[in-house]
């Protein structure tokens, strides 16, 4: 009886094992990266599980979900949060460098409502370029120190330029360059790869469980979630940048945060981004 | 710089509806910083809305409030125009004031 059972387990282990090489072949199968369709399926996603939400609302995160935490929520925009920070990024930004030259010089339109461009893909360098990132060039590209990509400095100057270009669409394009193609396909790997100790990916919170509580907390969709950063975040009492919200996002789901602007963090701010196309810029934001 | 203190006023009815957003650390004394070194208890200890030489509004803070205080009240009174005067004063000594006009 033993033994028959041993020989039993044995052919169906072998089966399932053919079976899984079958599986895995057919999945193997190089699949195009098509972002465009990506963008149209997981949008798709988001509007299919909450008819109730208008589509310009989902940038609006937590406070499109819970009517309570968007009565509390309008009542805070009156007189936002974020006000300190953005008074300080627009003095930062208009200040000159050593050299006499400003951020403005760096940028297209002078840096003004053109958040919802960023990131873009550099054909030159062959990799995504965040605004965070860009900003630091710029400072570098003119003698200055670089900000710190977690900190308050970077945040202001962020919520300025994201302040100037609020309603515009987000409006993210990969060049037709297999480079652009593999950091965007990249992201979209980082964003449903489960890590750390608790197993999470970024969508087994932002895919899978938007509106759902965790701990006292509502989860944003992740269909818009840029559009609002930087954040003023109570439960940090002060704000946070893109940087800063993808590293502790990591360490919250324990898993070992990488460093700030890092290849992997810059193609998920990427592709993130790339699938929000169309959401309006509402930055900078106020979370609890 | 710019005044550590917001303040929008407005009157409906009898009554003035106050918000202010306050910018300051509101340090508790018991925060280490990176370093593992206590951050020094640094908070408003007094801050007083003063109109037409009345205080309508005196709150004795101490280090459980926190950071960049927000404050909404309203009290009865006051019409469009008048000065709403704001004051406050921290553990250290140092002093914000500034004035509004209710709208």
């Amino acid at each position: 009886m033993h033994a028959r059972h041993i020989f039993l387990s044995a052919i169906a282990a072998l089966v399932g094992g053919v079976l899984a090489c079958v599986a895995a072949s057919a999945i193997a199968a190089p699949d195009k990266i098509d972002p465009a369709a990506d963008a149209k399926a997981f949008q798709k996603y988001f509007t299919d599980k909450f008819p109730q939400v208008k589509f310009e609302d989902f940038v609006n995160g937590p406070y499109s979900m819970n009517e309570d935490m968007r009565k509390q929520w309008e009542e805070k925009e009156q007189f936002p949060p974020y006000e300190f920070s953005l008074e300080a990024g627009k003095e930062v930004f208009a200040t000159p460098f050593g050299n006499g030259k400003t951020y403005a010089d760096c940028f297209p339109n002078g840096g003004l409502g053109i958040r919802q461009n960023y990131p873009y893909f550099d054909e030159k360098e062959g990799k995504v370029v965040t605004l965070e990132l860009a900003l630091n060039r710029c400072r570098e590209a003119n003698g200055e120190a670089p900000y710190s990509y977690v900190d308050d400095e970077m945040a202001s100057l962020t919520a300025y330029m994201a302040f100037t270009s609020r309603g515009k669409p987000f409006d993210i394009k990969i060049p037709n360059d297999p480079r652009a193609l593999q950091a965007y396909e990249n992201g979209k790997r980082y964003f449903y790869t489960r890590r750390g100790q608790l197993n999470f990916s970024c969508a087994t919170c932002h895919v899978q469980s938007p509106g759902e509580r965790i701990r006292a907390e509502v989860l944003a969709p992740a269909l818009g979630i840029l559009n609002a950063m930087p954040i003023y975040r109570s439960e940090w009492s002060g704000m946070g940048t893109i940087s800063r919200r993808l590293v502790t996002c990591n360490s919250q789901t324990r898993a070992v945060p990488l460093e700030p602007q890092s290849d992997e963090y810059r193609d998920l701010e990427y592709f993130l981004s790339y699938v929000s196309n169309g959401l309006p810029i509402s930055g900078p934001g106020a979370r609890p | 710089m710019a005044s550590t203190i917001r303040v929008r006023a407005t009157v409906s009815g009898d009554t003035t509806e106050v918000q202010a957003l306050i910018q300051h650390p509101m340090d508790s004394g018991f925060v280490k910083d990176a370093q593992g070194q206590i951050i020094p208890a640094h908070f408003i200890q007094q801050l007083t809305f003063e109109h037409g030489g009345r205080t309508v509004f005196l709150a004795n803070w101490g280090a459980a409030v926190s950071k960049d205080p927000y404050v909404k009240f309203s009290f009865k009174g006051g019409a469009k125009g008048d000065d709403l005067k704001i004051n406050w004063m921290d553990n250290k000594g140092a002093t914000d004031s500034t004035t509004a006009k209710i709208s």
